[in-house]
């Protein structure tokens, strides 16, 4: 098994004093679809934003066995894609087609490898087409897909998803959580959304106050009313 | 929530829509300058940029009704700003109306720019054309996230609606001004969490984009005509009488 994500004893405090994690250790091996689960505040988002560098530590996360630094973000972000829970922060660009190419063209592809590539992602998302319009006028369920495309163009070996299914309609939850099972890469999904967890993914975190509470497959945790319950994740 | 486009009916089909961006932009400054530099009471020179204007609206096939409309949004303003020029000029009356009609012209352009021309292809022009890809970039932010920061306020207008009735004046503003700030923080923590977006996506200051620009022959044409009527009306109301 390759190791493509090891975190040691990660914390991070932000710069308003609130801590946020506390020694978080994790490790994801390629091909794994593992669920980060917790309630509201636990420090899901925050862990996330390790994964490529967008929030900085020293050498506590690798990827692909090497710790991520100033040198190798590039490469990082090419190689691990986020996607952002709110899709109008992820969606910046006046239409469809530049947001999608926006990654690639930062990675310096060609101008046909740049075109192939959000063709194919857009294609893979079932959002051809929509390359003229603007984010402002699709509906919810339209720019989360679009969101994942503009990821997608980058080729990711690790997709990592905050939220995926936040404010989404039972449909339009139904019809992405069978994109996300579609997907071939690594998945890295943060939720507390405990329907998407079943269905897309095999391994579970639970994380509470800035620390991992559990660690183990979806049935025995999910079926877990107490360890569920201790941790905010069952309404009753 | 839905909302109008900015760029309504820029996404029809015509001659003028199929223009290149860089072209129309030109164009029209070029046109507002020609209007601009008009003397006051060289009238035959608006009546014949008036009909440019007109011949283009025809030929772009925008309603009409909605270009006038438009217009006449704006035109208070203009007459705010010039309403006392009366008072002071000599000749003051003609001045007024040649400033109005000067502005009613420029603006007619420009809603037939914006109309014909949809906002994202007008960006890639302007930036085509060397404008400074900082700017280009605020404008385009601007644009993708007016209508988020609408929704926000009517959001806010909401919330607020269904929580206070009445209240004194200084009461109201007062909440008016909170929610100005209230807005403002939000769209400043939005602009983090926008730039993280970006910085996921291999953002490292560097803007790149792909050309989908390419002058036809069209443009040389219509480049050639309105620059010579341009020059036409310029020669107009230098010499004629």
């Amino acid at each position: 098994m390759e190791e493509v994500v090891r975190i040691d004893n990660l914390s991070f405090i932000y710069p308003d004093g609130q801590p946020a994690l506390a020694g978080v250790s994790l490790t994801v091996n390629r091909g794994e679809r593992v669920a980060l689960v917790g309630p509201n505040g636990a420090g899901k988002s925050t862990l996330l934003l390790h994964l490529n560098g967008i929030l900085h530590t020293d050498g506590q996360v690798k990827v692909f066995g090497k710790a991520i630094e100033n040198g190798n973000l590039r490469e990082v972000r090419r190689r691990v894609g986020l996607v952002f829970q709110n899709p109008d922060d992820q969606l910046f660009s006046p239409t469809v087609f530049d947001d999608v190419a926006f990654g690639p063209l930062n990675l310096g592809y060609s101008e046909s490898d740049v075109r192939e590539s959000v063709a194919r992602a857009l294609e893979g998302v079932g959002m051809a087409g929509f390359e003229k319009r603007s984010p402002h006028h699709l509906s919810l369920g339209e720019k989360k897909r679009i969101a994942i495309a503009t990821v997608l163009a980058m080729s990711p070996e690790i997709m990592v998803l905050d939220e995926p299914t936040a404010n989404l309609d039972p449909r339009s939850k139904g019809s992405l959580i069978s994109l996300l099972r579609q997907l071939p890469m690594t998945l890295i999904v943060a939720s507390h959304d405990l329907e998407l967890v079943r269905a897309v993914c095999r391994r579970v975190v639970i994380l509470d106050e800035g620390k991992i509470v559990a660690d183990g497959s979806a049935e025995s945790l999910l079926s877990d009313v107490v360890v569920l319950k201790a941790h905010g994740l069952t309404g009753d | 929530m839905k909302h109008s486009f900015i760029d309504q009916y820029s996404d029809r089909d015509s001659f003028i829509h199929r223009l290149d961006p860089r072209t129309k932009f030109l164009t029209t400054l070029a046109f507002i300058l020609a209007v601009t530099l008009t003397p006051p009471h060289r009238w035959q020179a608006f009546v014949i940029c008036f009909v440019v204007v007109a011949a283009l609206m025809a030929l772009s096939r925008v309603p009409v009704l909605y270009i006038l409309k438009r217009s006449l949004v704006i035109m208070p303003f203009v007459l705010l700003v010039t309403v006392f020029v009366p008072f002071f000029k000599e000749n003051g009356l003609v001045l007024l109306a040649a400033i109005l009609v000067k502005a009613w012209l420029s603006v007619l352009s420009l809603i037939l720019l914006t109309a014909t021309t949809p906002v994202p292809r007008l960006l890639e022009g302007l930036e085509r054309l060397r404008l400074p890809r900082v700017m280009v970039m605020v404008l385009s932010f601007m644009y993708r996230y007016i209508f988020v920061l609408v929704d926000e306020v009517m959001r806010m207008r909401q919330a607020r609606d269904s929580r206070s009735s009445g209240g004194s004046r200084l009461w109201q503003v007062k909440t008016i001004g909170r929610m100005a700030g209230t807005l403002f923080i939000r769209s400043y923590e939005r602009g983090e969490r926008v730039y993280a977006a970006m910085l996921a996506r291999g953002f490292d200051g560097q803007s790149r984009t792909l050309n989908n620009l390419s002058f036809k022959l069209a443009d040389a044409y219509f480049t050639f005509v309105v620059v010579a009527v341009l020059l036409l009306i310029r020669a107009l109301s230098l010499w004629g009488g």
